[in-house]
């Protein structure tokens, strides 16, 4: 061989700081190669005591406190403690310059593979992505967060850690119903969310006042026909119109339900795209560093370890393994990614049939609108092919309480495909997978009580906790609440009443 | 284009310690109850390690909106090797494989305890609290100390190792300087008056000789000057942070005949472990002695001490009797420091009480450094009772008695003993 070979990199496993910056930059340059647009970012070393912290805090660098993370924390201790799990090599953040950090227990090649997942793979999708384009502000979320945290900790000073805990609680009680699903939030900023804070303030508590108006105005009006219903049309953002409506509340407290409010709607992105994102990830990481090996840049060793991580990562154990606990994420994920690629480069007759738009197109450019206008449950109706169902072997069961047995309804073949994949995609549909609960009615005449409305689908009922989350919301809408259910035949029953005693909580908290 | 790498590891590493202590806060019931079970099952000893707690499932489940089980529900699994669609099958009954078990994990049933492990100090924290400890006194009895011998600058007394060589040969060098002055610089004038007289050229022999004689005697009070001198002794000082150096002995005595009951037992296991947590610090060597007894005392290890029973009268005399003898036997007052510590409900045959103080008051209080009886009783004061009293006058500071009904009454009885060796 007459030219010389180019250098390895990330040789030998233990890893310092000098490889970090060479491989980082090997793996970007081929990044862009591949055309991946990402934030800048920053690679962050930690030790794994670290690691655990933040996993308690939802990977977040910064978080206000809660008895909840320490028990997550302590859960999380004591299994890796007990060797029962590894912690995640990687942990990356959403934010604008997008945060990846390194264990510093892994080795070299993990070092690289994690860059290559984190720093390039996770990050792109945060950036290109419809939903964190949307909802989440990637520049301004670090800055909210300290915000947050700080306010917290100011209101634990002026009132109490009890009363802010148990404020705490009750949000974190309703806060999968506090996301806005349909419309965007303004875009967070520290600088704004302090001006605007104190303005809010007062502005919130005229506006409840006003509600509240001791003077009936059109008694005679009320009286003739149906009642007007308050709100007018149903709310799902419970939190939202808890925060905007509860009567009682302080400002600070209207504030905290605020945090605790955005928080959540920052998160709902991931939740909707587990899939998607984890498996362009992963995709990501394969293609970089097999490119990069291609090149012979990256040693035999390297590789064989790489793909011992990597193929553990993207196991799925079938239905009847001891190890199986549902679809795993990353292995699907994966396989669409690949899958979608062959279909553009390679499709045979079925594929042709199935996807006759992108059979045969650019990889690239599907890839990309894929990435950037899909979440998991349309991403697996649009794209999951009938070859990666029976590879998949899927099948889908249907439980109905009303019948003895279980029944298959559904498996790969002819004509099972579409029903499944829709089922499949069904599965990660969280409007489904979360009880389907709104703010139906507040009793603005009578006795100020706040009424919910379950809406049954397919007869699934609630969970018995319900009734431990009432008393959180009564706790918050400082005045009765109930819950009802309406079945599919629009028949309403009342499943729950709680009464928030105001006088022996103030005794309480004496 | 280099990327930012920023190396966190210095960083604090304990971010989530206040959500820990959080945590430990609001379950504080829970937690109290298990360090209460915990206790129970350490040997009174074993006071250095954390402890692992279990919490009810329930109690720290946090609730959502959840679907449960009924309705109709489908499910997408991987993995088919047998099934057709239309096929039926019964409904696995949870445990291993099968479908469903991914619903089963979010249907909140089956919780398990929530375990962790408190560390040594929360564990300690915790157990005082119960005791209501003073704080200054739960920071002496939570500290670890390093004892030892730390550097002090130099001091001009010591022993002859503690001899600071270069210091000592400075300062001597010094003092040479200082009073070999005046004569070096008056041998200098001689010296050349004595050059100058002898190369004139009819020298007065007279005054040679003069001069000759007092450049000797200078020459000698020169060579006088020592070399060393007490005065130059410099030896390098070090401080004793003070050191536990020496050894205990905790006689631990219970009554252990039918009326008490098992949580009687657990109270006077506390007040043992509180003297023995006491010891701890103040001693490098501690050796526990268990007395049990009813109408006649033996001496058990600690495992028959606390959990065994007995039936029969009392007769509190055979356990001090027993420890009279151990100490003479075994425990010269001379090279140990002895402490006794007596629970029991109370409960004692009437004619032997006078006997137990005669035994306290002329063989064990003389030799003992402390000896703290506790009555476990919410009755009336018996006959026991009355006789030590009289006691408390006649050897305050040695002895003391407390009636005991919670675990926060044992503190008083060691008051006077941390007091003593606070100050």
């Amino acid at each position: 061989m007459s030219r010389k070979r180019p250098p390895k990199i990330a040789e030998g496993s233990d890893w310092t700081f000098e490889e970090l910056d060479r491989a980082d930059a090997e793996i970007g340059r081929v990044a862009r190669a591949y055309g991946l647009d990402c934030y800048r970012h920053q690679l962050e070393i930690i030790t794994a005591e670290q690691m655990m912290d933040a996993y308690a805090a939802i990977g977040m660098p910064v978080y206000y406190h809660h008895w909840s993370f320490g028990k997550h924390f302590l859960e999380t201790e004591n299994r890796y403690k007990r060797g029962q799990m590894g912690l995640a090599y990687e942990i990356v953040i959403n934010s604008d310059p997008c945060i990846a950090y390194l264990m510093e227990e892994n080795t070299m090649a993990m070092q690289a593979l994690v860059i290559a997942h984190a720093a390039y793979g996770h990050n792109s999708f945060f950036k290109g992505n419809h939903l964190f384009k949307q909802w989440t502000s990637a520049d301004a979320i670090i800055d909210y967060l300290v915000f947050a945290r700080n306010y917290i900790a100011d209101c634990e000073e002026r009132h109490g850690v009890d009363v802010v805990e148990q404020l705490i609680d009750a949000c974190h009680a309703v806060s999968s119903l506090g996301v806005d699903r349909y419309k965007r939030s303004p875009p967070l900023s520290l600088q704004k969310e302090k001006e605007r804070q104190r303005e809010r303030e007062a502005y919130l508590q005229s506006q409840v006042n006003e509600l509240w108006r001791t003077l009936p105005k059109h008694e005679a009006a009320a009286q003739s026909g149906e009642e007007a219903r308050f709100p007018a049309e149903p709310e799902e953002n419970l939190l939202y119109f808890v925060e905007k409506h509860a009567p009682l509340l302080e400002p600070w407290q209207r504030e905290i339900i605020r945090i605790v409010r955005k928080i959540g709607q920052y998160f709902y992105p991931q939740r909707q795209t587990q899939v998607m994102n984890e498996g362009w990830a992963t995709y990501w990481h394969h293609t970089l560093l097999n490119t990069l090996y291609d090149e012979g840049r990256l040693t035999d060793g390297f590789m064989f370890e790489f793909l011992q991580s990597h193929t553990n990562v993207v196991m799925q154990p079938p239905y009847n393994s001891n190890w199986y606990s549902g679809i795993n994420p990353y292995a699907l994920g994966f396989a669409m990614w690949q899958d979608l690629r062959r279909i553009c480069e390679a499709p045979d007759d079925e594929d042709r049939a199935w996807f006759p738009e992108i059979a045969g197109s650019d990889w690239r450019e599907t890839f990309d609108f894929a990435m950037r206008n899909f979440k998991d449950e349309s991403f697996i109706a649009q794209f999951l092919s009938p070859r990666l169902m029976r590879q998949f072997r899927f099948f889908a069961v249907l439980d109905d309480d009303a019948r003895a047995k279980l029944e298959v309804s559904a498996i790969h073949d002819d004509p099972g495909y579409r029903a499944l994949r829709l089922k499949l995609s069904e599965q990660y549909n969280l409007g489904s997978h979360d009880p389907d609960i709104q703010v139906w009615n507040v009793d603005l005449r009578g006795d100020r009580s706040l009424t919910l409305r379950h809406f049954m689908h397919r007869r699934r009922d609630l969970a018995a906790d319900y009734e431990r989350v009432l008393e959180h919301l009564a706790y918050l809408w400082g005045f009765a609440v109930r819950l009802e259910q309406q079945d599919e035949k629009g028949e309403v029953t009342l499943l729950a009443e709680r009464m928030h005693d105001r006088r022996r909580a103030t005794e309480g908290s004496a | 284009m280099t990327v930012r790498i920023v190396d966190r590891r210095q960083d604090s590493r304990n971010k989530s310690s206040i959500n820990r202590s959080r945590f430990i806060r609001r379950f504080k019931g829970q937690i109290r109850k298990a360090v209460a079970d915990a206790i129970a099952k350490r040997g009174i000893r074993d006071l250095e390690n954390g402890e692992k707690i279990g919490i009810p499932g329930k109690d720290i489940n946090e609730p959502h909106f959840r679907h449960g089980r009924g309705g109709m529900r489908e499910t997408v699994h991987p993995g088919n090797d047998r099934f057709a669609q239309g096929d039926q099958m019964e409904r696995p009954s949870g445990g291993a494989g099968g479908q469903g078990k991914g619903q089963a994990s979010n249907e909140g049933e089956g919780l398990d305890d929530f375990v962790f492990t408190l560390t040594r100090d929360e564990f300690l924290d915790i157990f005082f609290e119960e005791l209501a400890l003073p704080n200054l006194i739960k920071r002496q009895l939570a500290r670890i100390d390093e004892y030892k011998r730390v550097r002090a600058g130099y001091t001009q007394s010591g022993v002859p190792t503690n001899i600071n060589l270069v210091r000592t040969m400075r300062s001597a060098a010094g003092r040479r300087l200082a009073i070999g002055g005046p004569y070096r610089r008056r041998l200098r004038e001689l010296q050349n008056e004595l050059e100058s007289l002898l190369d004139e050229a009819n020298p007065d022999p007279d005054e040679i000789t003069r001069l000759r004689h007092e450049i000797a005697v200078l020459r000698a009070k020169q060579e006088a000057v020592p070399f060393i001198d007490p005065f130059d002794l410099r030896y390098s000082n070090r401080v004793r942070i003070p050191q536990p150096s020496t050894q205990a002995v905790m006689f631990c005595l219970m009554d252990v005949s039918g009326s008490m009951d098992e949580a009687t037992k657990q109270m006077a296991k506390r007040f043992f472990m509180l003297l023995y947590l006491f010891l701890n610090r103040n001693y490098e060597h501690i050796e526990v002695v268990f007395i049990r007894h009813h109408t006649v005392a033996e001496e058990v290890d600690e495992d028959t001490f606390f959990h065994s029973r007995e039936t029969g009268g009392t007769i509190v005399s055979s356990a001090l009797k027993l420890m009279v003898e151990i100490i003479q036997a075994r425990y010269s007052s001379s090279l140990w420091n002895i402490y006794g510590a007596q629970a029991s409900d109370g409960d004692n045959w009437d004619a032997d009480s006078p006997a137990c103080r005669e035994l306290l008051s002329e063989s064990i209080l003389p030799v003992v450094q402390y000896f703290a009886y506790v009555e476990i009783t919410e009755a009336v004061p018996q006959n026991l009772w009355r006789e030590y009293e009289k006691l408390l006058a006649t050897h305050a500071g040695v002895f003391a008695q407390q009636r005991i009904v919670a675990a926060s009454d044992i503190y008083p009885v060691f008051r006077e003993l941390f007091r003593k060796k606070l100050a």
